[in-house]
């Protein structure tokens, strides 16, 4: 059996392994603040990546870059490469809907899109182009199985989403996003704004999903962190201070400003 | 007694006093509206053009002003809605919020929006000399849509703005374009704030009389093309009130009371039509 700490792949490889995102030298402005600066990380795939760090230090960010999101902010300027599967999501010749499609997204707070409970999931599928009902039927079940909702709302699928609880509402999302059939599943701060069971639940569906999705979660959490993360990254003003296998980085930082956040001195 | 409290009744007091008179102006208006206009105001009135002389004659009634008014008052607003709804889309979705290119756009949009409608008239009827078209029921809608577009754009421009960035960027997440989220999502969400555009600009243009003046020109029939004059209410109350037969003068309170009853049941309708499509609204 592999040790963890192998998986992690060392920056310093020039091939970037199928399913990996590899980060290099990636520098984010927004006008004349410097939010990343100089990111060099290899996220390994088919695990669970903790993002853990105080808020501005540029978690969102990030997550922004891999799935360009970044690129509808204004006066924005990216510099680096973030390679996934042999190709740079940056390269301007990269076709930024196929790089969405790979990656389904859960904020920080659910947006369903104002149409009904079906609707919502069947829209990734209908604009890439599948037409037939009863194929749309099949999708929208199965995926509202993969996210715990279905039987929640199998007698409702053709009301708003927008009745549904705020819980209801982020595992709908999560359903939405895996109807599109993306190898990356990014969270930013998913469950911050649920309650309990609901959190739960979310994290459940993670660790469920961990075998078939590469999943980057950003989280202020720390001991959701510790339950569910495989690798954790510390990110503090816009630089990666440290990274590595859960446990390591949590019980035993080597830098100071990793120990002291885990201590709540840094918040 | 604090002063707080002083300083809070008084301004209870004023508020409400400046509510009831601004809903003691409105019943006071459709009161007299009612008193002068409802005994002329006869079934013949809304179901015939006039008879015996010209529009200002004693028979008949206003079918005329009636069916003109909404056919310029209905082209206009959808004809300005197709141009009006790509270009609000486009201000927020394809250019940035803080891009010059919009803000821009949405100051000469603010400037059109305060011309009187007069210049508009004016203007169309360049226009129309220029083309060598006739005063018609086209140059009338053309006109008018002129009028009504930098309402339009500014009133939907608003509502889009305040359409959560989380929501777009959802759709874009799952691979939408950004073509696909303004029509499957924007447009959705903010449906209850384009019938809010479609009604101001409904009102504001079938209750104009400056701008229809040299374009639509005037006639006591109903047009059966849009090559042909077409009448409107607001120049029919002008010219019955301009007279100095006192039947005729009544019969423009009749014709005010028509156009009040329009508009009336333009806003119900659209209150309907914004509760049954708002229940997806997130
Ligand atoms: N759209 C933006 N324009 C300007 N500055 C921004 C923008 N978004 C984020 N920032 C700045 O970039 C830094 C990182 O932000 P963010 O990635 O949202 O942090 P986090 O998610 O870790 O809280 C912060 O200092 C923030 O103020
Ligand atoms: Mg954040």
């Amino acid at each position: 059996m592999k040790k963890a700490t192998e998986i992690f792949i060392p920056l310093m490889t020039d091939v970037c392994a199928e399913g990996n995102i590899c980060v290099e030298g990636l520098n984010v402005h927004y006008g004349d603040r410097h939010a990343l600066k100089d990111i060099n990380i290899t996220l390994p795939a088919k695990k669970i990546t903790a993002i853990i760090g105080p808020s501005g230090c540029g978690k969102t960010t990030l997550l922004k870059c891999f799935n360009r999101l970044i690129d509808s902010i204004d006066g924005t300027k990216v510099t680096g490469k973030v390679m996934l599967n042999g190709e740079d999501i940056f390269d301007p010749h990269a076709d930024v809907i196929n790089i969405r499609k790979k990656m389904g997204l859960l904020s920080q707070r659910p947006y369903p899109l104002p149409m009904s409970i079906f609707d919502n999931v069947a829209y990734g599928p209908r604009i890439h182009g599948t037409r037939k009902k009863s194929e749309l039927n099949q999708i929208v079940e199965y995926y509202l199985k993969e996210a715990s909702l279905w039987d929640e709302v199998k007698d409702r699928l053709y009301t708003p989403a927008s009745g549904l609880s705020i819980g209801q509402q982020q595992r709908l999302c999560l359903a939405r996003g895996l109807a599109v059939k993306p190898e990356i599943i990014l969270g930013d701060e998913p469950t911050s704004a649920l309650d309990p069971i609901s959190s739960a639940h979310i994290e459940e569906k993670f660790v469920e999903f961990k075998n078939k999705y590469t999943i980057v979660m950003v989280t202020h959490i720390l001991r959701q962190a510790i339950r569910i993360a495989d690798y954790i990254i510390f990110m503090y003003l816009g630089e990666i201070i440290e990274h590595g296998p859960a446990e390591q980085v949590l019980e035993h930082p080597k830098d100071k400003r990793t120990s002291d956040y885990i201590k709540g001195i840094i918040s | 007694m604090n002063i707080n409290k002083v300083e809070e009744g008084i301004f209870k007091v004023l508020m409400k006093a400046s509510t009831l008179l601004v809903l003691a102006s409105l019943f006071l208006i459709i009161y007299s509206i009612l008193r002068k206009g409802l005994p002329s105001l006869s079934w013949a009135m809304v179901t015939q053009t006039p008879k015996g002389g010209f529009f200002l004659g004693k028979g008949g009634g206003i079918l005329n002003a009636i069916v003109g008014s909404l056919y310029l008052a209905g082209g206009s607003t959808i004809l300005g809605l197709f141009i009006s709804l790509p270009v609000a889309l486009y201000l927020n979705i394809y250019r940035t919020k803080t891009s010059r290119f919009a803000n821009f756009t949405r100051l000469c949009l603010d400037v059109l929006w305060g011309i009187p409608s007069i210049v508009y008239g004016a203007f169309g009827f360049a226009i129309m000399l220029l083309v060598g078209l006739k005063a018609s029921l086209l140059a009338g809608i053309f006109t008018l849509t002129l009028m009504v577009i930098p309402i339009m754009i500014r009133a939907m421009d608003e509502v889009i703005m305040t359409v959560p960035k989380g929501l777009i960027d959802a759709s874009y997440s799952l691979g939408a374009t950004r073509f696909e989220t303004s029509l499957k999502v924007v447009s959705k969400q903010v449906l209850p704030g384009i019938l809010t555009a479609i009604l101001i600009s409904f009102g504001r243009s079938i209750g104009d009389a400056a701008s229809v003046l040299f374009t639509s020109g005037f006639t006591d029939r109903i047009p059966t093309s849009l090559m042909q004059p077409a009448a409107n209410l607001p120049l029919a109350i002008f010219f019955q009130l301009s007279t100095p037969i006192p039947e005729v003068q009544d019969r423009a309170y009749a014709s005010a009371l028509v156009l009040t009853l329009i508009i009336l049941i333009i806003s119900i309708l659209s209150r309907i039509a914004t509760k049954k499509f708002t229940k997806h609204k997130v």
